[in-house]
């Protein structure tokens, strides 16, 4: 393979952006007067957004730059491509969020610190060998463990950030545990490289150490997603870190860890593969579907009895893990419907969860309350923002006309389409008991009367503007908006599927 | 038979989006504007009902022709009066041949289609059009919107949130029944479900209402979700079988003008998968693995109580009184008038319509729950106290009739079971107009406390007393020209109905169950009776009610306006009956009636 600088360099188009925009924002931030430091957090949001935008229209994979790019280390598709503009909307919006949240004390490493992640679930997105992988995934999560603990003089936030670091990097030593057996047994660190190797003759007599490298690696997964039971970290880190910063660490590191995740077994363990008279892509299957089933199940049922309302989100998002990991075990079929579900979902659960979480900070930093109690009267006091929380909450729980029920549609289909149809039906009525606890909160907004009825509850011009377009892309996305992002999955899910060229 | 010039469905569905839309972003304080939009797009969509009623009403004869030439070309008889097991049940497998006399049918009697792809790779569009059995609907929805906002136009606890979310509602329940693709069926049907719960839930009387809300939502979410990974199955076995054995259907059918030249194999449109079930496509044995086994018997009960739960089937009813009584006087309307016929609509459609094998197999047991549901509802609503109950225990009897309809699985029957449904709805939105009416003034709705308000709102009294009647099943009213036909089919469907239950063979059970539901009537009578007697008779209390006064003249609209057509359709069955008729003898020739 001949290196071709320039060739290359769309691939990374987005890395390089962030890397500039992080030069940029560390500079101004110290060299801004203090009175012009709240610019720093527009600086870098609409950066981000350029930054999607240059890449989505200037340097986007086509058909014929697809491909392996930077020694192999790099794969250039667009399903890389959806992943890492939804990493960067998802960077931008939390930017504009976090930059009038009092938590956040107006100080630019923030920003900073949210670019930086964004660069590893970026590069996440389109990783192929192993060592990109694990050193994507160190570069997302570092900065994650940073944010968490961005409140050191309050106790919950620096508990929650030695919380997410303990288990964190234990989940990363057990990933790296089974990649480091993978590349014990293969010899190669191309993701491509070790699938040929395994395929080979020389391979064909033993499937035990595969199976407990693809144990470890989804367990290793499983935490990065929080799927139960690897999920006890993901209540106690939501609640106690910055609101801003939990809306990012719930959407973009787990987007780029369900890209990963699905790369990583699609590539790897092929569907297939057969060693020792062992299908091995059903064994990975069968774990996923099992994992998928006490996700939304235990998530469900645990959320049902929270009072703060972003423990609720925390065991919202566990139960949402789940329903994407339905979509994962589906791929047992060729067709790209699951893909382009996982996609579609990712896609829409962005924009609707940092919905959700963007109001929770207007709303806390007003009431310095995190109780579901407190919403009561939401609707009389800030009409508009109770019906954006509303509309966050009924793509959750995948009622029309917002996204969340195409999202769940999709990958109910796909799971039906997989003969999967007991999963479905274990999905959909899981979905039931979520609705139950999406609708005591928005009636607690709508009907209840609280302690705190006449407090207003500002929210700054910029914050406005920014819950109304995610509010509005919420519903669009599941309304008229719909097919082209679904098809637009579905061409992600047909690179994926493309036999790799050298 | 396209002749509209402009999208006259679409409109009806979009006008209270667009309304509740505006009505959103209106100040508050502004309640007469707010009342005024929401009046004024209720009124719009009804005219636009009425008129895609009458215009589809003048084809009436024109199809009913066509569908009896289609008919006796193969060989059927035209009137589809009994279903002919011996005829439908043929094996379960494949049809050899092509049948297509049903789908021809459905297909020729559809009118003012409307067809935009939304989502082609999944084969889902937006393809909405009317045909006789949803016409009806149609026009019930109109009126019962007109009628609930005005109603509600004394509502001051955020009147612009209350509008705005009845008029979302208006907007689902039309899309339900307008809609020809499956998957636009599912997503108006679960839009629906969230203005509701919020109406109920925030409007409601306040003692019950965040229980009531909350109950009737998972109920009926929980039927429709199920259904809804039924119907999904149901798609994809469709397709394969368009992809391998009916290839050959799917191009004559495409040659026919059945289906457009566009349409995929995978498509959620009800006319291609009326198509694959006419020939057999969800009738093949060794479904799931199992040899006795096929889709449409595995899946039937799924999707017909699915829906069936939001009709109130026994013993998923338990939702529906407490619904009815916790909702505000115009959700209950819409609620007990329209909503329940959406569920049994449904269920007719993607029941009986899509899996014609299953409801030969499961209808002959199913009609035991709907008889519960006759016999039961009635006693229950004779015993309560509060007035509310009364209706909302009726709804929930009367709504076992037009399941009991259905279960005839012949024309007469289900045509009574489709009169039913519109009769049922306006009879019983007039009824909760009714009650509303009077609790507003009176402030309490227990039977014995109240008395001799027919003195004070003569209106009300008379009104109630008509909608009495009609639920009795007096002739010249709508309730004896839909109870009757029901009764008959019954009676008529017990000679070729038969329920197998291992060694034990039930046969002509039909005329046993016919009889015991017409003694629920005369439950029904002693119910109306007391509550019309102990409400509306006797002597008024000026001391216990000093506050109570008549009715307004816009009261007095709803009444009348709700009022007439239990009347005119009692005197003149001949305006809704036969299109009723041509709607369901697609669904008919489905079932091998011949």
């Amino acid at each position: 393979m001949e290196f071709n600088f320039l060739q290359s360099l769309p691939a990374i188009a987005p890395e390089i952006g962030l890397t500039v925009m992080a030069v940029v924002v560390l500079l101004l931030d110290v060299y801004l007067p203090e009175s012009k430091r709240r610019n720093v957090g527009f600086v870098a949001g609409f950066g981000m957004l350029a930054t999607a935008a240059a890449y989505f229209f200037l340097w986007a994979p086509t058909l014929e730059t697809q491909g392996l790019y930077w020694g192999g280390n790099i794969r250039h598709d667009t399903l890389a491509e959806i992943f890492k503009i939804m990493v960067l909307i998802a960077g931008a919006i939390t930017c504009f969020i976090g930059v009038d949240a009092k938590s956040l004390a107006r100080r630019g490493e923030f920003f900073l610190i949210i670019i930086v992640s964004s660069l590893g679930a970026t590069l996440m997105a389109g990783a192929t060998d192993l060592i990109m992988v694990i050193l994507a995934l160190e570069t997302t999560t570092i900065p994650l463990y940073v944010l968490a603990a961005f409140r050191r003089d309050d106790t919950r936030s620096a508990e929650s950030g030695m919380k997410y670091f303990l288990f964190g990097s234990f989940a990363s030593a057990i990933l790296l545990y089974g990649i480091s057996l993978l590349y014990g047994f293969t010899g190669h660190t191309n993701l491509y490289d070790i699938a040929a190797f395994l395929g080979t003759e020389a391979f064909s007599s033993n499937a035990v150490p595969v199976l407990i490298s693809i144990a470890l690696i989804i367990t290793g997964f499983g935490f990065k997603i929080s799927a139960v039971p690897f999920h006890f970290w993901t209540p106690d880190v939501y609640e106690g870190a910055p609101t801003p910063v939990t809306a990012f660490l719930s959407v973009a590191s787990k987007a780029a860890s369900f890209s990963l995740l699905v790369r990583f077994f699609l590539a790897v363990f092929p569907l297939g593969l057969v060693i020792d008279g062992l299908t091995i892509s059903s064994f990975w299957i069968q774990t996923v579907a099992a994992l998928a089933v006490i996700s939304m199940t235990f998530g469900n049922l645990l959320a049902l009895w929270q009072k703060n309302i972003k423990r609720l989100l925390a065991y919202s998002s566990i139960a949402q893990a789940g329903y994407i990991l339905m979509g994962v075990a589906a791929l047992s079929t060729e067709s790209g419907t699951s893909v382009a579900a996982i996609g579609f979902y990712l896609f829409m659960y962005t924009f609707t969860n940092l919905l959700a979480f963007g109001v929770i900070v207007y709303f806390s930093e007003a009431t310095g309350s995190e109780n579901i109690r407190d919403l009561a009267g939401l609707s009389r006091r800030n009409p508009m923002l109770a019906l954006a929380f509303t509309i966050a909450l009924l793509s959750l729980a995948g009622i029309p006309p917002a996204a969340g029920f195409f999202g769940k549609f999709f990958l109910f289909q796909a799971a039906v389409e997989a003969n999967l149809t007991w999963l479905a039906i274990i999905g959909v009525l899981n979905a039931i008991v979520a609705l139950y606890y999406y609708l005591v909160v928005i009636k607690v907004m709508y009907v209840d009367h609280g302690d705190y009825e006449e407090m207003e509850i500002p929210v700054s011009r910029a914050g406005g503007a920014v819950l109304a377009v995610a509010s509005l892309a919420v519903v669009l996305l599941g309304t008229i908006l719909t097919t082209p992002f679904f098809e637009w999955a579905a061409r992600g899910a047909e690179a994926l599927f493309r036999i790799v060229q050298g | 038979m396209e002749a509209i010039g402009f999208p006259v469905i679409s409109l009806i569905i979009f006008i209270p989006i667009v309304a509740a839309v505006i009505i959103l972003f209106i100040p508050r304080e502004q309640g007469d504007l707010i009342k005024g939009i929401a009046i004024t797009a209720a009124a719009s969509v009804f005219a636009l009902s009425l008129f895609v009623y009458l215009n589809y009403n003048a084809r009436v004869d024109d199809i009913s022709a066509n569908q009896a030439a289609l008919l006796s070309e193969a060989g059927r008889d035209s009137e589809l009066l009994q279903l002919n097991l011996a005829v439908s049940s043929q094996s379960a497998s494949v049809l050899a041949g092509q049948s297509m006399t049903g789908t021809q049918m459905f297909h020729d009697g559809l009118a003012f289609q409307e067809r935009v792809e939304w989502l082609p790779a999944l084969g889902i569009s937006y393809h909405v059009g009317v045909d006789g059995l949803n016409a009806p609907m149609v026009l019930l929805t109109g009126m019962v919107a007109v009628a609930g906002v005005l109603v509600s136009w004394r509502i001051t606890d955020r009147t612009r949130e209350f509008m705005a979310f009845f008029l979302l509602l208006v907007a689902g329940v039309y899309g339900v029944f307008v809609a020809i693709d499956m998957f636009l069926l599912f997503f108006f049907y679960e839009l629906a479900i969230f203005p509701m719960y919020l109406l109920i839930a925030t409007w409601g009387w306040a003692q019950l209402r965040e229980y009531a809300a909350m109950k009737l939502t998972l109920y009926i979410l929980i039927g429709s979700v199920v259904a809804l990974v039924g119907v999904i199955a149901m798609v994809l076995v469709a397709q394969n079988y368009f992809l391998n054995e009916g290839a050959a259907v799917f191009a004559t059918a495409k040659d026919a003008g059945i289906l457009p030249q566009s349409a995929s194999e995978l498509s959620f449109s009800m006319t291609q998968i009326t198509l694959a079930a006419e020939n057999g496509a969800f009738n093949v044995a060794g479904y799931a693995g199992v040899e006795s086994l096929t889709f449409a018997k595995l899946w039937f009960p799924f999707i017909f109580i699915g829906f069936g739960v939001l009709a109130g089937v026994f013993p998923f009813h338990n939702w529906s009184p407490d619904g009815h009584v916790a909702a505000p006087t115009a959700v209950s309307m819409i609620h007990a008038g329209v909503l329940m016929k959406l569920g049994a609509y449904a269920a007719l459609r993607s029941g009986v319509q899509l899996l014609p094998q299953g409801a030969e197999v499961h209808l002959p047991w199913i009609v035991f729950l709907t008889l519960v549901n006759v016999v039961y509802g009635a006693f229950i609503a004779f015993r309560q106290r509060d007035f509310k109950y009364v209706i909302g225990f009726s709804s929930v009897s009367h709504m076992g009739l037009v399941s009991m309809g259905f279960a005839t699985m012949n024309l007469t029957g289900m045509t009574g079971a489709g009169l039913q449904m519109f009769s049922h709805g306006a009879m019983t939105a007039l009824f909760f107009g009714c009650v509303g009416m009077v609790y507003d003034r009176a402030h309490t709705r227990d039977i014995p406390s109240l008395g001799g308000f027919i003195k004070i709102m003569p209106w009300v009294g008379f009104a109630f007393i008509v909608g009495g009647l009609t639920s009795m099943g007096m002739p010249g009213l709508s309730g004896f020209i839909s109870e009757f036909p029901i009764f008959q089919g019954m009676w008529r469907a017990s000679e070729s109905v038969s329920l197998s239950l291992g060694p034990f063979n039930l046969s002509n059970y039909y005329s046993i169950m016919v009889i015991i539901a017409a003694l629920g009537i005369i439950i029904t009578a002693a119910y109306v009776l007391r509550v019309t007697s102990q409400v509306f008779f006797g002597d008024f209390d000026r001391q216990k009610y000093p506050d109570v006064d008549d009715i307004t003249v816009r009261e007095r609209f709803v009444l009348i306006f709700l009022g007439t057509p239990l009347v005119l359709l009692g005197t003149l069955p001949f305006i809704m009956a036969p299109m009723l008729e041509t709607g369901l003898r697609p669904v008919l020739a489905l079932l091998g009636g011949a």
